[in-house]
């Protein structure tokens, strides 16, 4: 149990959530994951080997709706938030790069 | 006859049915009020004056030509900045939304104006609802009305500042883990937190899928009943709203509950729980057993309080919380990506996840980037298993509490809020602190039951007790029942604090 995640973890994590970040906010990033995940370290105290998971409060199953097309957004309301457009698409760099 | 501003949502209602006073005019007295004593309490981040007087005079020329009004017919209310409106901006209090106007609007805030509610603005919150003192916002700091220096609460601290200080007759609100009804237990107003699936979820900004919730803020118990009355309901649009029969429950709320079975939890009402927080719980309780109700002790092991040898609390109800929500979050927030809408970075960017990248980093605060964080850590390969399943397998523990509690009684009665309200910034430092705001109220959300905060009177510095009571799934009517005994009991006495008396 550490009180610190490493900077190497911080940074893996950062670049699976998309968040780009400077080495001082990932050492201190580490250093607050790393007290919060200590504390859920307490839910091992738990026999939980026969518990099945709750992922949802209600008993659900699929609900389905029918396959018709219902009341749609024009494309100038759905592109009129966009920071970049080209006539109706989303405007954004390359996707294909060679950084990643 | 009584100022617009000092009649409940109810009692203002029918005044404005009898033509004893108009929309407009109650209206004007809320944007007044709003105008000269929001400066101080900062709990608009935008007010729609103009649109709200427009509606006002739909609703008067309604009147004069003989239509019904709906159930809040004129009444002046405001909503949380997370509900999509297709007028103004929905802004989260973030910068990434700062300047997003939502192309549709929510469906609770649709069926607000369809029972006749005029809305006068959106009330500020912390940033995605991620916080419990509004501090997080990253628009503007809220103020407590009962003492500026201190915090409203949160997340829907602009929501519960505003009811308190008479700058709307009531709000809706949303509650992840505690945030309808711990700021309004810090304020001193009624909030309640439907079950989950109760109020559609169309066009609230996602934090927690299976947690979130919307409901309302109000001054006193009827007041609530009447405006989930109104945003209660099965919805298309939100496959998880359920589509079980809605209660009158403004209808029923003044009817007291034959032979009420209440249950003390044990677990929350223990020696470290602050001396003044536990005498309202016991006057609550002396109201109810006054009015025919039996208490009986009731133990929920699993949302359990430990005290660590240096005095910290630790409870298995937040942990589990504190991995599910950010879970959810990190999934949530993944589609504020600096492509479709929201802040994109201004900087020079090489290819598109530096774009995705820098907008996140330049557009969410501190506290949601840590909750990605954590959310996106306990789902990534390898810390799956060990903490967002087994989380999930507590919940399950945490729900079952419940379940067998509400095998023996009707409702469960204990504290909203661990503490009174506290001074702005001092939890700012130490995010776990700030989880801690919330351990009476996260199993709920967990479990996915209604529950209600209702105000106690004061406490010795002048600043508003609470008490929580909770009932099963469905159980809103009973709920809002058993809280009417109680707010019976104590005189129906409403606080009003400095900021929200009108100057004479």
């Amino acid at each position: 149990m550490s009180d610190s995640i490493d900077k190497k973890l911080v940074r893996h994590v950062a670049k699976l959530a998309r968040i780009s970040m400077s080495d001082a906010q990932a050492t201190a990033m580490g250093s607050q994951l790393g007290a919060i995940l200590s504390y859920f370290d307490k839910l091992k105290e738990l026999d939980t080997e026969k518990v099945e998971p709750m992922a949802h409060p209600l008993d659900f199953t699929n609900v389905l709706a029918d396959d018709q097309l219902g009341a749609s957004l024009s494309c100038e309301q759905a592109l009129a938030n966009a920071p970049q457009r080209d006539e109706c698409f989303f405007l954004v760099p390359k996707v294909i790069g060679d950084s990643q | 006859m009584t100022a617009p501003r000092e009649m409940s949502a109810l009692a203002l209602r029918d005044a404005i049915a009898a033509g004893q006073v108009s929309a407009a005019e109650a209206t004007r007295a809320y944007l007044d009020a709003i105008e000269r004593q929001d400066g101080a309490i900062r709990a608009y981040t935008q007010v729609f004056a103009d649109r709200a007087m427009e509606r006002a005079a739909q609703i008067d020329a309604a009147r004069a030509a003989g239509k019904p009004l709906g159930p809040l017919g004129g009444v002046p209310v405001s909503i949380k900045d997370n509900m999509c409106t297709a007028w103004g901006k929905t802004t989260c209090a973030s910068k990434i939304l700062e300047n997003f106007h939502a192309p549709y609007t929510a469906t609770a805030v649709q069926k607000l104006e369809a029972a006749g509610a005029v809305i006068l603005g959106k009330t500020n919150m912390d940033e995605f609802a991620m916080g419990s003192s509004t501090e997080n916002s990253a628009l503007q700091k809220t103020a407590n009305p009962w003492d500026l220096a201190r915090v409203p609460g949160g997340s829907s601290g602009g929501a519960a500042a505003g009811v308190s200080a008479r700058l709307c007759a009531a709000a809706l609100g949303s509650d992840t883990g505690g945030s309808i009804r711990q700021p309004a237990a810090l304020c001193g107003c009624v909030g309640l937190k439907p079950t989950y699936g109760r109020v559609s979820r169309y066009g609230l900004v996602a934090f927690a899928s299976s947690l979130d919730q919307i409901g309302p803020l109000a001054r006193n118990v009827p007041d609530a009943a009447l405006m989930l009355s109104a945003i209660a309901g099965h919805d298309g649009h939100d496959s998880t709203s359920a589509d079980t029969p809605v209660a009158d429950y403004a209808a029923t709320v003044e009817r007291p509950v034959e032979g009420l079975r209440v249950g003390l939890v044990k677990e929350f009402i223990s020696d470290q729980l602050n001396g003044e927080i536990r005498a309202a719980v016991e006057k609550a309780a002396k109201c109810l057993t006054d009015a025919g109700a039996t208490l009986v002790e009731i133990s929920l092991p699993h949302s359990r309080i430990d005290v660590g040898a240096d005095g910290t609390l630790s409870s298995y109800a937040v942990a589990c919380y504190y991995i599910v929500a950010t879970a959810e979050a990190s999934s949530n927030l993944a589609r504020y990506d600096g492509a479709h809408y929201g802040h994109r970075t201004p900087k020079t960017v090489g290819d598109i996840i530096e774009l995705y990248s820098q907008s996140r980093a330049e557009g969410f605060g501190d506290e949601v980037k840590r909750r990605i964080m954590l959310g996106t850590y306990a789902l990534s390969s390898g810390y799956y298993d060990a903490h967002y399943l087994k989380a999930l397998k507590v919940r399950r523990l945490i729900a079952e509490d419940f379940r067998a509690a509400f095998g023996q009684v009707d409702v469960l009665l204990g504290p909203t809020s661990p503490e009174v309200a506290f001074r702005a910034g001092a939890k700012t430092a130490d995010p776990l602190t700030m989880y801690l705001s919330d351990i009476y109220t996260i199993s709920v959300n967990l479990a996915g039951i209604p529950a209600i905060s209702l105000p106690v009177g004061l406490n010795s510095t002048g600043l508003p007790l609470a008490v929580q009571l909770l009932a099963g799934i469905f159980e809103e009517e009973k709920l809002l029942r058993a809280a009417r005994m109680v707010e019976r009991g104590l005189g129906s006495q409403e606080l009003v604090p400095p900021a929200g008396r009108e100057e004479k």
